[in-house]
């Protein structure tokens, strides 16, 4: 789905015409012969480098939910002196976070499918990512409800709004995530396979996923486990 | 078993696609970064217009102490929106013009990395800049908690928490109405707008040079937009967060900044300035950059101490994370943290004070032609060294007890920003309008631009120094009889009304020009970089044959040797290379494939401030109906997008001039 | 070395020299205003260091500025483009000039340095012996409580001169920002947090300042004046601060007022207000008024005590002069803002 410019110049032997889009360089993306580059394709550069701001996203997140997470809220107006803290089912969310870093996985598992041409293959492991991803997000809606159920909203104190603000945007990724891998398998049934030029998308899905499932060990470390 | 890969996609699109390169509906389509330059800089200034009338408002109410021209509640208003305006609508943007159009012509590529991303850069921010306005027309203010309402003018319902929205004034309790939704989500969208250009430039630079264009053959204003590419990267995020903070704060009962209930003010501060301060240098960065190409084509040297101004430019830019709560030191943060910023303060000044002795240096012994470009930019290194000297005053922490939140802090910023950033910006605009158009703009009306800028410029905030050490705080609707305030404010306001006639006789000559003034011809500047080896106004495809580089100031070494004592000699097949490149340039060998328009990115930009509309009112009927209604733009928009194919079928085009 | 005495060209130099830092002196001293609210003029020994400091810097900056304009107006002309010019040396740099304006700025810096660090930790704690008062800071007043005395006074701050006073400082609502130019520089008034500020003043008189963090609506109403006297003078306004108001005589418009704050024809001025003798009302959301009289300045500090009618015209209408005032506008009769200030001026 790139739309680089690409340029047909005067001693390219290949003619005008350049059907899969690749300016006439056959397999290479981020081309060598006629101009400077990294050798990383634009997208797969560009996911990396999306990501890289992603980063500073979750820190600032983290760092918030760092600072207000130890503070002592007795006497303070409209609080609710219920901290995450003291809700946590650590076996639980243990549980959904190996889901998810099983979808890292099985993610793994669909590029490497894809890349010995098993097309089938691909869409089984995309499908299991989706559906993992899910199970995760069906964790989160299930602990959230159980936290509200035993009295702590976004609005009942510092501590918990940060809470609920860092794992909600984290959350939020996995959604667009599962969207996306959901989308990479309906494109690919309806077209019997994915291409080489989508099969670097489903990198890039990968890249954004492995981040998204990094984040979560972060998160899980910081919030949940460490006192 | 395994399918083969010859599976092609499927075009699926909802619209027919649109093809033309010419006409109004080309423009709304485009993912040429040239029009798409030309989208931000018109828009751009049309906002420049309106902050620099939020400005005059304002000046006229501060002309004479006590006075009544504006109320609180305008003049409040007035100042947030000037500050806004200028800052995320008019200097950003206008940067953005600047790198869209020039960027992929200095390093010799045809388009940036992702076109259509390009667009939906644009579009984001042309309908965030619109949504943000709106709140002129649909926003509410009201008192704080315990207060008592009053009626408010239109022109005074638009956000008023300053530009920099200090909590807890700018939560729920203090701000009751939408004006402050307005603002921190339009904010959010114009973020979103500037984090995904950066992506772009910085995929682009790296890999779509010339061959031949090593980092450290790239002139300096690649560099200078590559390192505000990085600057917008890593300190956009932070706001973004800083702002869903605030917008939850106030619309879904978050306790961020709830001092009552244990939240902390102060943080948003923190998290605030960590973007401002980079964000400081996003502003400067592009005008240093350009300022860096002007003096070297106009001194006919090349610049001086390129590496050190690259380094010192992307020391800048790095240490710009450092320096945030230099903003802060009367906050009551912990003296350890004051004397920490200051010190980190003072060496920022280094790489400051490096680039402008090497401009200094390039100007030296060169053989200088003041016309408009080269003015500007000598302005440029003038103004500027008083702002950053100011600046240097503002690190010696227990002054600065004094100097914050006075106008003595609005004399430094406007020092950099008016007399730095946009006094460059000007020289640019006049610089590239021969690239632009093909034509040339009026010489002695630039030069009359120049002169009446610098004087209304300097009439309007010199003073200001002194206003703010005597003792005229900062966003102050009135100002005491007594405080013996009202002579220099006078002269103030007499100055910006100057700087409007300057800017006045500006637009005369760009609108005049860019139709009727004399053809400029190939590289009417004698110049150094890959953008003057193209005819203007510059073609469809940009390079007609990808150029391929040897050295910095590539173009230069073709046209020019050197004799014994190094001074330039003009080759004899100079005249012919030009002839030859606007050949080539006018009439390419070969066809080229461009990025095909597209609908998805116009989609887009209006689909983001709908929802944001949908977030404001959701506690009224349409409100969630409005924000679904975004999203499923938002979402369709992304899936026609990721389905449309890559080029039309019949897409073999000629050169079109553009 | 010649001995005897100097040769003209010296004496020419060292002249120009001594005429030029005058000029620097006189120019940089013009900017003081004499201003009330001016802080080039100093009158506390924190702002007189402050400003010492801060001379130095400027000057140092101007010269920088001298040379770096001298130096662009110099290339400009020197280096113009005239007929029968030849091409320029395409010089590309020079490395020693690069390490030369690198260090030098460096060292100049390091120079400030010292006396900056030095100067923060001096003044962002007070000493053991400070007078402290608390600043309560709301939209759009100052409050003042006494610790070592049962004083709550607003608007105006009396402290004795020649002594560190201490201020303790908070925010009741959104965060101001407390300036008084000749003693000192300024300090955030945070909501949940306490910040310090020192003052000190060498000589008695009235000292303006002002909020400096935009705080809403009236935050260029939101001022603040600090009246100096001797520490004798101080402890005698102490005693006088400290006794409650004496009731009215009787039969008198003052006792028509005082009735009419205490709740009479519906009027409700003593739910937001306190003064001591008179009503008791605690955490009061309006100023203390207790000793009103004996301030000079009221309403955010922005209403002159002394100026004749003001009292009148604030009754009259608050949002008007103030708006956004938390203190409505309550139609008051003129009979009744009459009775009203002929009170509020007893209040001595």
């Amino acid at each position: 789905m790139a739309d680089i410019a690409h340029v047909d110049g005067p001693t390219d032997e290949d003619g005008p015409v350049d059907d899969n889009h690749d300016n006439g360089h056959g397999d290479e993306h981020g081309g060598h012969g006629d101009h400077e580059s990294t050798g990383t394709d634009n997208r797969k550069l560009g996911m990396w480098v999306f990501l890289s701001s992603e980063f500073m996203f979750f820190g600032a997140l983290i760092s918030n939910y760092l600072l207000f997470k130890g503070r002592d809220f007795t006497g303070f107006d409209r609080i609710t002196l219920i901290y995450p803290i003291e809700l946590y089912d650590i076996p639980f969310t243990s549980i959904s976070s190996f889901v998810l870093l099983m979808s890292s996985l099985t993610m793994v598992l669909a590029h490497d499918a894809l890349a010995s041409g098993d097309q089938n293959r691909t869409r089984v492991w995309l499908a299991a990512t989706g559906m993992l991803g899910m199970v995760f997000v069906g964790g989160q809606f299930f602990e959230f409800s159980e936290f509200i159920h035993e009295g702590m909203t976004i609005s009942s104190n510092p501590a918990a709004s940060a809470f609920y603000m860092l794992t909600g945007f984290h959350g939020a990724h996995v959604f667009i995530g599962i969207l996306m891998l959901l989308s990479l398998w309906g494109i690919s049934r309806r077209q019997g396979g994915l291409t080489e030029d989508q099969g670097l998308n489903l990198e890039l899905v990968g890249l954004y996923w492995h981040f998204v499932d990094i984040i979560w060990i972060v998160i899980f470390t910081i919030v949940y486990l460490i006192p | 078993m395994a399918t083969t890969t010859d599976a092609r996609p499927v075009a699926r699109t909802i619209f027919r696609r649109p093809a033309g390169h010419t006409g109004f509906w080309s423009w709304i389509t485009t993912t040429d970064h040239k029009k798409i330059g030309i989208m931000y800089g018109y828009t751009a200034f049309v906002f420049f217009i309106l902050g620099g009338l939020e400005a005059l408002v304002l000046r006229i109410q501060l002309a004479v102490p006590e006075n009544t021209f504006l109320s609180a509640a305008e003049y409040n208003a007035m100042f947030t929106m000037h500050g806004t305006t200028m800052i995320f609508l008019f200097v950003m943007p206008v940067s953005a013009a600047f790198f869209n159009y020039l960027l992929p012509l200095m390093i010799g590529a045809r388009d940036v990395a992702f076109p259509r991303m390009n667009a939906v850069s644009f579009w984001i921010f042309f309908f965030g800049g619109v949504f943000l306005y709106t709140s002129f027309i649909f926003g509410t203010t009201g008192p704080p908690e315990g207060g008592f309402a009053a009626e408010v003018s239109r022109l005074g319902t638009a956000p008023n928490g300053g530009w920099f929205g200090y909590a807890p004034n700018s939560g729920a309790q203090f701000s009751t109405g939408t004006v402050l939704d307005y603002w921190s989500l339009g904010l959010q969208i114009l973020g979103l707008a500037s984090l995904i250009s950066s992506v772009n430039f910085i995929v682009t630079v790296f890999n779509m040079r010339a061959k031949g264009m090593s980092l450290l053959r790239m002139p300096v204003f690649v560099w200078m937009t590559t390192v505000v590419a990085f600057l917008l990267l890593f300190s956009i995020p932070i706001i973004a967060v800083a702002l869903f903070m605030i917008t939850f704060d106030r619309q879904f009962g978050t306790l961020f900044f709830d001092a009552a209930a244990g939240g902390d003010p102060v943080l948003w501060q923190h998290l605030f300035w960590l973007f401002g301060h980079p964000e400081v240098y996003i502003l400067i960065l592009p005008a240093m950059g350009i300022v860096s190409e002007v003096l070297p084509t106009f001194s006919r040297k090349p610049l001086f101490g390129y590496p050190a101004v690259v380094f010192a430019g992307a020391a800048i830019g790095f240490m710009g994370f450092g320096v945030w709560a230099h903003h802060m030191f009367s906050s009551g943060v912990t003296p350890i943290t004051q004397a920490a910023f200051g010190l980190s303060t003072m060496a920022i000044a280094i790489p400051t004070g490096i680039k402008i002795f090497n401009w200094l240096g390039t100007m030296w012994g060169g053989r200088i032609t003041l016309n408009t470009p080269m003015l500007f930019s000598i302005g440029f290194v003038a103004m500027f060294v008083i702002g950053g000297l100011s600046g240097v005053t503002h690190a010696v922490v227990p002054a600065d007890w004094q100097q914050t939140d006075t106008y003595y802090i609005v004399a430094h910023f406007h020092y950099v920003l008016f007399g730095g950033a946009i006094f460059g910006l000007f020289s640019g605009l006049y610089y590239w309008f021969p690239l632009l158009t093909g034509r040339m703009y009026n010489e002695t009306l630039g030069k009359i631009h120049f002169w009446i800028l610098m004087l209304g410029f300097n009439m309007t905030f010199a003073p200001m120094h002194w206003l703010g050490l005597n003792g005229m705080v900062r966003r102050t609707w009135v100002y005491a009889n007594e405080a013996e305030l009202a002579q220099w404010n006078m002269v103030v306001t007499v100055g910006a009304f100057i700087i409007a006639v300057g800017v006045a006789v500006f637009m005369a000559n760009w609108m005049y020009s860019k139709r009727n003034g004399p053809k400029a011809g190939m590289d009417p500047w004698d110049a150094r970089t890959l953008e003057w080896t193209i005819p203007g106004p510059t073609p469809n495809y940009n390079f007609g044959v990808n150029p391929v580089v040897t050295s910095l100031d590539d173009f230069w070494h073709k046209k020019y040797s050197e004799d014994s004592e190094g001074r330039p000699v003009r080759r004899p097949e100079a005249d012919t290379l030009l002839a030859e490149l606007e050949e080539t340039g006018l009439n390419p060998p070969a066809p080229i494939h461009l990025p095909a328009p597209s609908y998805y990115p116009f989609m887009v930009g209006v689909a983001i401030p709908i929802m944001g509309y949908g977030v404001i009112y959701k506690d009224q009927a349409f409100g969630i109906p409005l924000a679904l209604v975004g999203m499923l733009i938002l979402v369709g928009s992304f899936a026609g997008w990721g389905v449309e194919p890559l080029e039309l079928d019949e897409d073999h085009e000629e050169g079109d001039h553009a | 070395m010649r001995r005897g005495s100097p040769n003209p060209a010296t004496k020419r130099a060292v002249t120009a020299r001594l005429v030029f830092t005058a000029a620097l002196v006189l120019a940089v001293s013009a900017c003081s205003n004499g201003g009330p609210l001016d802080s080039l003029d100093p009158r506390g020994p924190i702002a007189e260091d402050i400003d010492g400091l801060f001379k130095l810097t400027l000057y140092i900056a101007t010269g920088v500025f001298i040379f770096v304009q001298a130096a662009i107006l110099i290339a400009a002309v020197a280096f113009r483009d005239r007929p029968g010019r030849q091409e320029p040396k395409q010089i590309h740099g020079n490395a020693k000039l690069e390490v030369i304006w690198t260090v030098i700025p460096v060292l100049i810096l390091a120079a400030i340095a010292v006396p900056t660090v030095e100067r923060v930790f001096k003044y962002t704690e007070c000493s053991p012996d400070a007078m402290v008062v608390d600043v309560i800071g709301h939209q759009w007043w100052f409050e003042y409580q006494y610790t070592d005395y049962d004083i709550i006074t607003a608007n105006t701050l009396v402290i004795p001169t020649d002594t560190e006073i201490c201020l303790h400082m908070t925010s009741d609502d959104v965060i101001h920002n407390y300036w008084i130019p000749k003693l000192n520089g300024k300090r955030y008034l945070v909501p949940g947090q306490e910040t310090l500020l020192l003052l000190e003043a060498s000589e008695p008189g009235e000292y303006w300042g002002h909020c400096a963090e935009f705080c809403g609506l009236s935050h260029a109403l939101m001022r603040a004046r600090v009246d100096a006297m001797p520490m004798a003078d101080f402890v005698a306004w102490a005693e006088e601060q400290e006794a409650p108001a004496l009731p009215a005589p009787e039969n008198t418009l003052q006792a028509e007022g005082e009735a009419l704050f205490l709740g009479g024809e519906g009027l409700t001025c003593a739910t937001c207000h306190n003064v001591d003798g008179i009503n008791a009302l605690g955490n009061p959301i309006g100023p203390d008024l207790t000793h009103f009289a004996s301030r000079s300045a009221f309403a955010g500090a922005t209403m002159e005590f002394a100026e004749e009618g003001e009292i009148e015209r604030w009754l009259a209408n608050p949002p008007e002069i103030k708006p956004g005032s938390f203190m409505n506008n309550f139609e008051l009769t003129q009979a009744q803002i009459d009775a009203l200030a002929a009170w509020l001026r007893s209040l001595e």
